[in-house]
């Protein structure tokens, strides 16, 4: 068949291809500065947090640079090949095509894999696997829409809770009266007092929707899922205030799931801790 | 080149029996326009189906752009916001996306562009469209039922969606949604199958797997990846309609406690709901991007005039990225609490799509080496596809690698990041597609000075708006915030959030653009002659429209499906069908 | 608001009989549809007095931590909040029982024009026990300066679950059927809860400060009344209530 003399899809000389380049450049570089000059994390505040950060930089520049790289052959594909002209035959040899299929395999390979395993795996290690020593142990709940912090007083130890007990009032967590345990525990709504330098252990839990226990400046994440106990670790390394938010849709008032987090000497903490109202 | 005299889609020429999948042609209104088993009209059918949708669904992401950049207007309260979250990403990744974009263009390609002339079943056809129809209408219901739409998020996960107590919008609201998507699936799986028998069995002479275009290997990858991730989430959907309305405690533990009560519920886990869901939940990605991505092949090389780079690698590297896709659901879940070492063996499996979907994106680009570039409306969209492809790709190995998701993990970085992939590049493909095939369905052509307006409200504001949303991820914000004004880490975005704001409504803006256009070509717009493009894949091999039955006569494939500018020939193009 | 006085008898077990005035049982055709009884000539309606105790030694009220939201807590700078579910007076009264008559009222009852109404006042519901009537209008209203959702848990009437903005619109709710202790609570603000009775009649009190009530306007006759607190369960007693006269009762709560 033959083809039609005039396609309606002809070149509209070079503007469009030049617009076209530009657009890619320009947003190839206007991303890149960006993240340059206005991507900000909040602080970091916690030790496993700089192994984080580094993977998050890690992939910052190794993303940038395969960003830049596409973005400028694209651009200058487009301004190139723009209309008719003369300019060699168009087919490659499947030899070359292999070729170019085994470059980003193995460019992806390493950079991708490495990216999970020896940049990322240490601070996996951190949060997940090595257990800390001597850490302050707390418990958090999670409830439609409150932190629940439940200090294991100076027993160290959890008393018993009990969904049947719960009264939102009174008895939020549902603390057993008659565990000897419970005699020292502390429980507040939302206010997390945390040693600064000291390993943190905290035991998760919820008591009706899944929850996700966040902390940005910790770098830390973590849901908290109806009937398993979860758990999260961290050290903080710096004094001062945070914010606790929920960072898994739990209803109506997700958004007001806040909680508080004061970082303070362990002297403070304890002093803190023993003006506070006993559970019973 | 004489135009045929077929009317094609919206006519009824004489029938073409002794063929397979061949029927006669439908007689009167209902029959033809309405009730038809023809799959061009189908595919037309999903598409404005897909369309009406859309406007419900770009309204709903306006709403959003409103109250997240202004909270203190308060223009819906913080239920109605879930809900109006919800339905958004319900709509757009399900009715919207997925209905135009693989249910619409799959039905109208796949026939024409293998030289079939229907589908292996239309019947199955038809009743996959009138499934998705009661689908849509009980999905926009929920909005005026008592407790207002579900609101339990797109990815509906329990308890939450499983308790009336949980949030208002999981009374009845839930339960329409969850029968809508059970529609829904019912009406896309049986399209899938559709397509995987049509693509095997009905395929022209001479037309081997290796001469199927790309666009028709990726709607092929797609509905087997479709009709494999699909069941488990039709699994989900009843059991969690059990737990809801039965008494099953599929998804629910013992001891929940809502108002000072325990819930009867006891022996299951919410982490089930979400192996279910994230088990179909990322494939699905893959079944509506793969399409979008063979589309931008076909455009390129046609509108590019050489055939694209690699084309057997790009099979095997689809048909890797599907087998991957299948196994790395689990990268949703890093925070929920799975043993670390699993979580390590998603990442590592996640990431390692990265290979071979780095591979498409360097044959997309090379496809442009050595061509010679006509700058249509189509093409420019499929250029920018390579463009939101690479930006929301590389965004995805910040999430897929599990250390620093934990820092992203629903932050706005993710809503980003999705929204580019499974948003922008499907949306583009499924524009580009538009462009280039409207002769097929209209005989006419799109106006293509609206086309480049539309392409340039499109790909600047959207691009705008998501990578910016990338910027509010690494500060912190977190997504699905009604009001993000009381955290300290989180109000400085909302500034940012104004900006994404006023891009987000001129991205809306540029669809009316598309739509105007739409309807306009398809009644005025300028003729198109059999082959405007002067393309060789099958589907040119007919009359602009092509009428039902499709071809005049039996094609037959003679070779590849991409021969522009042959070797040793001084043409410029050997369509498939010439000797 | 219809509040209405029963007569009510003994406590729990020992109901032998103090009955009062011979005659009541009899006049057996009560009250009926529109309104309360109607009284026949020598019918005329009783009275039922009594006081809540709390038996022991009152729990200590723990101080109301409203740290989680600051907009609240600045409400109750100078004095915190104390908790409020178990109020007991220092002669043993304990305040907000719901008594209600629960058996030998027939008949159907208007419910009063004037709304039921509940506050959000310094993050916290005012009152802390409400009793209503079934068929009457509840208007809730937010007086704080923040954000509260108002979640009813019914279980026999609709339950509901909205937000309601500072200074925002009233919220208004009618329930159809009679449940008593329903809890309304803010979730944003766990603290807050309140439980509202809702009866057919007009025949329920909430217990004063001092743990007193009084149910007047009860036509003669044979009741049994019930007392249910949030935290403390329910008692229940029969008493007789003769024409014109006043019945006393007592109820007795303890921490189970």
């Amino acid at each position: 068949m033959s083809s039609s003399p005039a396609a309606p899809a002809a070149a509209p000389g070079r503007g469009l291809p030049a617009l076209l380049a530009a657009a890619f450049v320009a947003c190839a570089l206007l991303v890149v500065l960006g993240v340059w000059t206005h991507g900000r994390m909040p602080a970091l505040a916690s030790r496993h947090g700089a192994s984080i950060d580094a993977v998050i930089r890690y992939l910052l520049v190794a993303t940038g640079i395969l960003f830049l790289l596409g973005h400028g052959v694209l651009a200058f594909f487009v301004l190139r090949y723009a209309g008719a002209g003369e300019r060699g035959s168009p087919h490659a040899s499947a030899r070359t095509e292999w070729r170019w299929a085994l470059v980003p395999v193995l460019v992806m390979c390493v950079l991708s894999e490495g990216g999970v395993l020896i940049v990322g795996l240490p601070a996996f290690r951190q949060l997940y696997v090595d257990t800390p020593a001597d850490p302050w142990v707390v418990e958090i709940v999670g409830k439609q829409f409150e932190w629940l912090v439940h200090y294991p007083g100076a027993d160290g130890k959890f008393g018993e809770s009990r969904a049947e007990l719960v009264s939102d009032a009174r008895n939020p967590l549902g603390l057993d009266k008659k565990d000897p345990n419970v005699a020292d525990d502390v429980w507040t709504r939302g206010q997390l007092r945390l040693p600064v330098g000291r390993p943190v252990l905290i035991r998760l839990r919820a008591l009706d929707v899944i929850h996700s226990f966040t902390v940005p400046e910790f770098r830390v994440k973590q849901d908290l899922i109806p009937g398993f106990l979860g758990r999260t670790q961290f050290e903080p390394t710096r004094a001062g205030k945070f914010e606790i938010a929920c960072a898994e849709l739990c209803g109506l008032g997700h958004y007001r799931m806040r909680g508080f987090i004061e970082v303070q000497e362990q002297s403070e903490v304890d002093a803190w801790l023993s003006d506070q109202d006993p559970a019973f | 080149m004489a135009e045929r005299s077929g009317s094609g889609v919206l006519s009824a020429p004489a029938a073409h029996a002794g063929h397979a999948g061949a029927h006669p042609a439908p007689r009167g209104f209902l029959r033809r326009y309405v009730f038809s088993t023809d799959h061009k009209v189908i595919g037309l059918q999903y598409l404005v189906t897909a369309m009406l949708m859309a406007l419900v669904g770009g309204g709903l992401a306006a709403l959003i752009r409103v109250q997240v950049a202004w909270p203190t207007l308060a223009v819906v309260s913080p239920e109605t916001y879930l809900s109006v979250v919800t339905m958004h990403g319900t709509i757009m990744v399900f009715f919207v996306v997925s209905l135009a974009l693989v249910s619409g263009f799959g039905n109208f390609l796949i026939p024409l562009q293998i030289g079939a002339r229907d589908m292996a079943y239309p019947l199955l056809n038809a009743l996959s469209y009138w499934t998705i129809v009661p689908g849509c209408l009980l999905m926009l219901l929920a909005f005026f039922v008592e407790g207002g739409a579900a609101a339990a998020g797109w990815t509906a996960y329990p308890p939450l969606s499983a308790l009336a107590e949980a949030v208002p919008g999981s009374g009845l609201g839930q339960t329409l949604w969850l029968l809508a998507m059970a529609l829904f699936i019912a009406s896309f799986t049986m399209g899938g199958l559709n397509y995987i028998t049509t693509i095997l069995n009905c395929r022209a002479k001479g037309m081997t797997l290796m001469r199927m275009p790309l666009s028709v290997w990726m709607f092929f990858v797609s509905a087997v990846l479709g009709v494999l991730a699909f069941p488990p989430l039709t699994a989900a959907a009843l059991m969690l309609l059990g737990d809801r309305h039965l008494g099953t405690s599929f998804f629910l533990p013992g001891g929940l406690v809502f108002g000072e009560e325990v819930l009867a519920h006891e022996g299951g886990t919410p982490l089930l709901f979400q192996h279910l869901f994230w088990f179909l939940g990322h494939p699905e990605v893959y079944v509506i991007v793969l399409p979008a991505v063979g589309i931008a092949f076909d455009v390129i090389a046609a509108h590019a005039r050489r055939p694209p780079f690699g084309y057997r690698i790009s099979v095997w590297a689809t048909l890797l990225i599907a087998f991957l896709s299948m196994i790395v659901w689990g990268h949703h879940m890093y925070v929920s609490g799975m043993n670390p070492l699993v979580g390590e063996y998603f990442s590592i499996a996640t990431v390692s799509i990265t290979a071979p979907f780095s591979v498409l994106g360097i044959n997309l680009i090379a496809s442009l080496w050595r061509a010679k570039i006509r700058f249509t409306t189509a093409m420019v969209f499929a250029l920018g596809i390579i463009s939101v492809i690479g930006t929301g790709g590389l965004g995805g190995l910040y999430l897929g690698t599990s250390t620093s998701d934990i820092y992203f993990h629903d932050s706005y970085f993710v809503v980003g990041h999705f929204h580019l992939m499974i948003g922008v590049v499907t949306l583009m493909g499924t524009f580009a597609a538009c462009y280039h095939w409207f002769p097929k369905m209209f005989g006419r052509l799109m106006d293509e000075r609206l086309g480049k307006l539309h392409f340039w409200l499109t790909y600047v504001p959207m691009m705008a708006v998501f990578v910016l949303m990338h910027y509010q991820g690494l500060s912190g914000m977190l997504r699905r915030y009604y009001d993000h004004s009381m955290y300290a880490f989180q109000a400085e975005g909302i500034e940012l959030a104004r900006v994404i704001s006023y891009f987000a409504f001129a991205a809306i803006a540029g669809q009316l653009v598309f739509l105007v256009n739409f309807s306009w070509s398809a009644l005025r717009g300028r003729k198109a002659s059999e082959n405007p493009w002067e393309a060789t894949s099958m589907e040119w091999n007919t009359a602009s429209p092509a009428p039902h039955g499709n071809f005049a006569d039996d094609p037959v494939a003679r070779r590849g499906p991409y021969e522009y500018a042959p070797p040793g020939s001084r043409q410029d193009f050997a369509p498939q069908w010439t000797a | 608001m219809g509040r209405a006085l029963g007569a009510p008898i003994s406590q729990g077990a020992m109901k032998p009989i103090l009955l009062t005035l011979p005659f009541l049982a009899l006049l057996g055709s009560r009250g009926l549809s529109i309104g309360p009884a109607t009284a026949a000539p020598g019918d005329e309606p009783g009275t039922v007095r009594g006081k809540a105790a709390f038996q022991g030694e009152a729990p200590r009220r723990r101080k109301v931590d409203m740290g989680s939201d600051p907009a609240c807590h600045a409400l109750h700078e100078a004095e915190p909040l104390r908790d409020e579910s178990i109020l007991v007076d220092d002669k043993g009264g304990l305040a907000n029982v719901f008594v209600y008559v629960s058996k030998g009222i027939d008949g159907k009852f208007t419910p009063p024009t004037e709304p039921a109404v509940l506050d959000q006042k310094g993050c916290c519901y005012v009152p802390h026990v409400l009793g209503m009537q079934v068929g009457q209008k509840l208007v809730i209203r937010n007086s704080d300066p923040v954000t509260h959702n108002v979640h009813s848990f019914a279980k026999k009437n609709k339950a509901f679950n909205q937000s309601q903005q500072s200074g925002g619109k009233e919220l208004e709710h009618v329930f159809d059927k009679e449940e008593v202790l329903m809890q309304i609570k803010c979730d944003i603000h766990g603290w807050m809860s309140t439980y509202v009775g809702v009866v057919e009649h007009p025949f329920f009190a909430v217990t004063r400060a001092d743990g007193s009530f009084e149910i007047p306007k009860l036509p003669p006759g044979e009741y049994t009344l019930t007392a249910k607190h949030e935290a403390l369960g329910t008692q229940k007693t029969t008493l007789t209530v003769a024409a014109g006269g006043t019945v006393e009762t007592s109820f007795s709560f303890a921490e189970q």
